[in-house]
């Protein structure tokens, strides 16, 4: 380890989400025909704060900014890939997993951001098969510990070389204190269904296991012997390619940068704008709704590309999300605002799922609306929609006062404001449950979600109100001080209780992988992170790669 | 004293006819080491008998008794020095505790890992040595070479007893794997890097049985100062063996260098007598310096630090040192800085397998001195050298960095333009292979190397160490 001093003293920069191929460092994209290669190679002088040197593949959140790039990319960019292979540059390692001295030495608050962002990115990976119709095979070409070998499990296959040395293994546990909480213990047994007491054995065993064990366990799919790597590889890739049921219509499309105005307390996007209050610790989130020009048939959608208003919006949604998280750690709620014609959202939404239905350009753009609106359900500050005259939270954007905790609707006679569904808000948007958030909304009353999509036309805040759409709808009278007093109530209350709370509240329904993965997984991980057994001056994240050995307190919790 | 138990069919000091299940393992485990001696075992000598010296007890006196034998009947046993009563934890947090007699649960699968890895090596060197026998420059070396390769059997079978007396199955299983990696295969290589080059003529089994041996006898040394008792009383046994190992290396290096100022006296151009020159020797050791020192892994290491806090593995030597805790303090490790080498402090423990390494290099350099003495006695004006350990590195802070010999860090297109200055070009191993044919007539031996000073066990050099089966 090289220091263990903090590297969030000072004020730092401010972490940006942008990146492109050109400026990977960890990462090497390839391409061979339909394959597409992502082959991990940290640059160990290259951590994203200083502090610490990524050696063995270890990854840090740069790594992982640049992986949910690639798996971004190779939706829109790459319409001839039919198979993507998750293997390692390094000979003989294929990652060694987060890197521990930078979790020992951040914030719990980065920890834990940290966490979810790398959990999403997972998600991703898995998303790809599952919407853009392209299998991943992970290749593990060496010692795959920790997050190397959750990073494996996101991937529908995994091979593993026979070298007698290559082992996988989650060694958090037994090493580390802590839990392997990038979806590890959810994947071994949810995903791959390897039997409870052997993920038991295999979850307390540092060194993992290797080999025909491996794949006798169903840790892996396949061993092969480092002499037929090459070909098999080649093969398996060749074969899962053969399958893929990717549809390319419409694609490449290249995803230029956002290149909006960015400063730490405003970022001004073209259709999203972020707003920072420091002192309130509240932050808005602006959202302009299409123009009455926005093209609805597939071929003009097409023509309009990364400027279509779905793509670009939710992309830069996606960036002022982020942005929040990981650089403003003390704001407590945000505000969700919409601005627009409520006519022209219905109408793009319509036109999205229609050309989607095709598969190709306009499925990946619904595809990344869907996952930008999954970040947006996981990010954790009390989210309050403000819907307002002249607002246009309809079909799509409606679906940011589904995901918001509550929302306020102005009702002013003079002023009349509309709300609107559109077929996106009938399951094109499911939530991590599976559940549209109209139908989670209503989990107890589905009647009411069938006459509100059964509703022709739109609804003002009062009827908006009384079909359960919006929280409350407080007249102009009441409004300013209703708003402004559940705002300063809200922030005034434990951060961490309320984080807890709304977490809980948010999914409704079925459990999940991915609900399972965020709820239990890493509730239990950020926990852990908050005891003295793992981050105290003794625990074992603490003293892990130092000289003294961990102590623990013995008492169960 | 223990004594031996000759009627058993594995010999031992450890009472193992009382043991049942651990014999029954055993006895399952000798056919298939048999097999693998005989399938990767030295080639085309099993027949023949071999003057070797082969332990029948665990006393000075005993564990050297010398006699002809063949390689295959050699009696392979079981031999830990006498315990020391009373022994107390040397080093780390439980310093001064009383040692473990078995293995505590919390550091089973770390003492597994650290056994497995110092047993892999020891098939492993007589896999890369199988085929020196073909090339021996006399039958005094013949007899040395089987000697080193029986006695590496040997500490296989040390390490095994470990893993099936007290690793349960994932200890046989480990045992298993032990005979089932094969060197240099790239589907089941051997653990260490090292350990998967062969060795191809007789100046790299000089060099290796010198500075790669002597890896291994610093591992002992650090691994005989184990709060686990068994480890630490085989490994103390194993070190009298590794000795002679050492021996065989430094005295080859030394007759090699006789030679060549031999031949300096007759001309000139030493490779033209056919002769090793010294340069060729220097680029030689440059290189199997160099790989051992990767042996020792990287010079930051939690995993040192680790085995050295739990007691597992301490310092060679441990009694020399007064702070046995080593929580304070930093060590010095080179690292590469702006355009050479720099020291960087880092906390003891964390150092240890540098503390280890520098303890090694210091043991090296005796030799090397020894050989410088013998050069300048022969009125040359040449000196060999220690490189950097920066230079020419594959593990630790200065892995694969262009840096030369003397620590200076060259630019990368220089140090590719310069290498066989520093190491051994493919012209260098032609002519070396040029010179590597079998010699097996007693009392002769090839024109590049002089004949021992003397011989094994008072006999001498002529004598007949080696009886070939009629061919
Ligand atoms: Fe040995
Ligand atoms: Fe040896």
């Amino acid at each position: 380890m090289e220091t263990n001093q903090s590297h969030h003293v000072a004020a730092p920069e401010p972490i940006r989400f942008e990146t492109d191929p050109s400026r990977y460092r960890h990462w090497k994209l390839s391409f061979d025909g339909p394959i597409a290669t992502l082959a991990m190679d940290t640059q160990d002088d290259a951590p994203l704060r200083p502090g610490y040197i990524l050696k063995l593949n270890s990854y840090d959140l740069g790594v992982d900014i640049e992986l949910a790039d690639a798996i971004q990319r190779l939706r829109f960019e790459h319409p001839e890939v039919r198979c993507l292979v998750v293997t390692s540059g390094k000979d003989r390692i294929f990652c060694a997993g987060a890197n521990i001295p930078m979790l020992g030495s951040s914030s719990h608050a980065f920890k834990v951001n940290f966490c979810k962002y790398t959990n999403e990115t997972r998600l991703y990976l898995e998303d790809l098969v599952a919407s853009s119709g392209i299998p991943t095979l992970c290749a593990v070409n060496g010692i795959c510990a920790g997050g190397g070998y959750e990073l494996a499990l996101a991937c529908e296959r995994i091979l593993l070389v026979d070298d007698g040395n290559a082992a996988v293994s989650l060694p958090e546990t037994p090493l580390l204190g802590v839990l392997p909480g990038t979806g590890g213990l959810t994947r071994v047994i949810d995903k791959r269904k390897i039997r409870r007491d052997r993920a038991d054995v295999f979850s307390t065993l540092a060194e993992g296991i290797r080999g025909r064990r491996a794949e006798e366990w169903g840790l892996v799919d396949r061993v092969i012997p480092r002499s037929g790597w090459a070909e098999a590889l080649a093969a398996e890739a060749a074969r899962m390619a053969a399958t893929a049921t990717r549809r390319a219509e419409g694609l490449p499309l290249l995803l230029p940068p956002l290149g909006g105005s960015v400063e730490s307390e405003r970022i001004a996007h073209r259709h999203v704008t972020l707003e920072i209050d420091a002192a309130r610790r509240v932050a808005t989130i602006g959202m302009q709704g299409p123009s009455a020009e926005e093209p609805t048939d597939a071929a003009a959608m097409r023509e309009r590309g990364a400027d279509l208003w779905a793509l670009r919006a939710f992309r830069e949604l996606d960036d002022v999300l982020l942005h929040l998280r990981f650089n403003h750690e003390t704001i407590g709620v945000l505000l969700l605002e919409t601005a627009g014609e409520v006519e022209a959202v219905l109408r793009a939404d319509r036109a999205l799922l229609a050309a989607a239905a095709h598969g190709g350009f306009a499925a990946e753009v619904l595809g990344l609306m869907r996952r930008v609106l999954k970040r947006l359900d996981q990010t954790a500050r009390s989210c309050f929609a403000i819907v307002k005259p002249g607002s246009c939270f309809a079909g799509s954007l409606f679906e940011l006062a589904l995901a918001a905790d509550r929302s306020y609707a102005l009702a002013d006679p003079d002023q009349p404001l509309a709300i609107a569904l559109s077929p996106l808000n009938d399951g094109a948007l499911p939530m991590a449950t599976g559940l549209s958030r109209l139908d989670a909304r209503f989990y107890g009353e589905p009647s009411r979600a069938a006459s509100a999509r059964a509703h022709r036309g739109t609804w003002d805040a009062e009827q908006a109100y009384q079909a359960g759409l919006v929280t409350f709808a407080p007249d102009d009278i009441d409004w300013d001080d209703e708003v402004r007093i559940a705002i300063e109530e809200r922030v005034s209350i434990s951060p961490d209780a309320l984080t807890g709370m709304e977490a809980n509240l948010r999914w409704p329904g079925p459990e999940t992988m991915e609900t399972r993965i965020f709820g239990r997984l890493s509730a239990w991980q950020n926990w852990i992170f908050t005891r003295p057994n793992s981050t105290g001056e003794r625990g074992a994240l603490t003293l892990y790669g130092r000289p003294e050995r961990p102590e623990f307190d013995w008492r169960r919790t | 004293m223990s004594s031996i138990n000759q009627y058993e069919s594995i010999p031992n000091n450890v009472d193992l006819s009382t043991d049942k299940r651990l014999q029954r393992a055993l006895e399952k485990w000798q056919p298939n080491f048999l097999s693998w001696w005989n399938d990767m075992g030295p080639e085309g000598f099993q027949k023949d008998q071999i003057y070797l010296r082969t332990a029948i007890s665990a006393d000075t006196e005993g564990w050297a008794h010398f006699d002809y034998v063949k390689m295959p009947d050699y009696r392979w046993g079981i031999f830990l020095t006498d315990p020391e009563p009373d022994r107390r934890i040397g080093f780390g947090d439980s310093y001064g505790q009383p040692v473990w007699q078995q293995v505590p649960g919390e550091l089973r699968s770390q003492l597994k890992r650290l056994i497995v890895t110092q047993g892999d090596t020891e098939p492993a060197s007589v896999e890369q040595q199988r085929l020196l026998g073909n090339i021996c420059p006399s039958l005094y070396d013949l007899r040395n070479l089987f000697q080193v390769n029986v006695e590496e059997g040997r500490h296989l079978w040390a390490m095994v007893y470990l893993l099936h007396s007290y690793f349960g199955s994932d200890g046989r299983e480990e045992a298993e794997g032990l005979l089932e990696r094969r060197s240099g295969n790239p589907d089941k290589p051997r653990i260490l890097g090292a350990f998967n080059e062969p060795i191809s003529d007789w100046l790299s089994f000089y060099m290796f049985t010198y500075f790669t041996d002597r890896d291994g006898k610093y591992q002992l040394l650090s691994l005989a100062e184990s709060s686990f008792d068994p480890l630490s009383r085989t490994c103390k046994f194993m070190l009298t063996e590794e000795a002679h190992h050492m021996f065989v290396g430094e005295t080859g290096v030394m007759r090699v260098i006789q030679r060549a100022c031999d031949l300096m006296k007759q001309g000139d151009d030493v490779r033209k007598l056919g002769g090793i020159d010294l340069p060729l020797l220097q680029r030689y050791l440059n290189r199997w310096y160099t790989v051992s020192l990767d042996l020792f892994g990287g010079e930051e290491s939690s995993n040192a630090a680790l085995y050295f806090g739990s007691g597992m593995k301490g310092r060679a030597y441990e009694k020399q040192y007064e702070d046995h805790v080593a929580l304070d303090g930093t060590y010095a490790i080179p690292a590469p800085g702006a355009d050479g080498v720099t020291t960087r402090d880092v906390p003891m423990r964390n150092a240890m397998n540098v503390v280890l390494r520098d303890a090694y290099s210091e043991d090296s350099q005796r030799g090397v001195d020894r050989w410088n003495k013998c050069i300048r006695e022969n009125g040359i004006d040449f000196e060999l050298k220690l490189p950097s350990p920066a230079f020419h590195r594959a593990i630790g802070l200065c892995a694969h960095m262009p840096f030369d010999p003397s620590g200076r860090l060259l630019n990368q297109a220089e140090f590719d333009r310069r290498k066989y200055e520093f190491l051994p070009s493919p012209e260098d191993e032609a002519y070396v292979a040029s010179l590597m044919h079998g010699v097996y007539e007693p009392g002769k031996i090839a024109n590049w190397i002089a004949p021992p000073t003397k011989g094994i066990k008072d006999k001498p050099f002529e004598f007949e160490y080696v009886r070939r089966e009629a061919h």
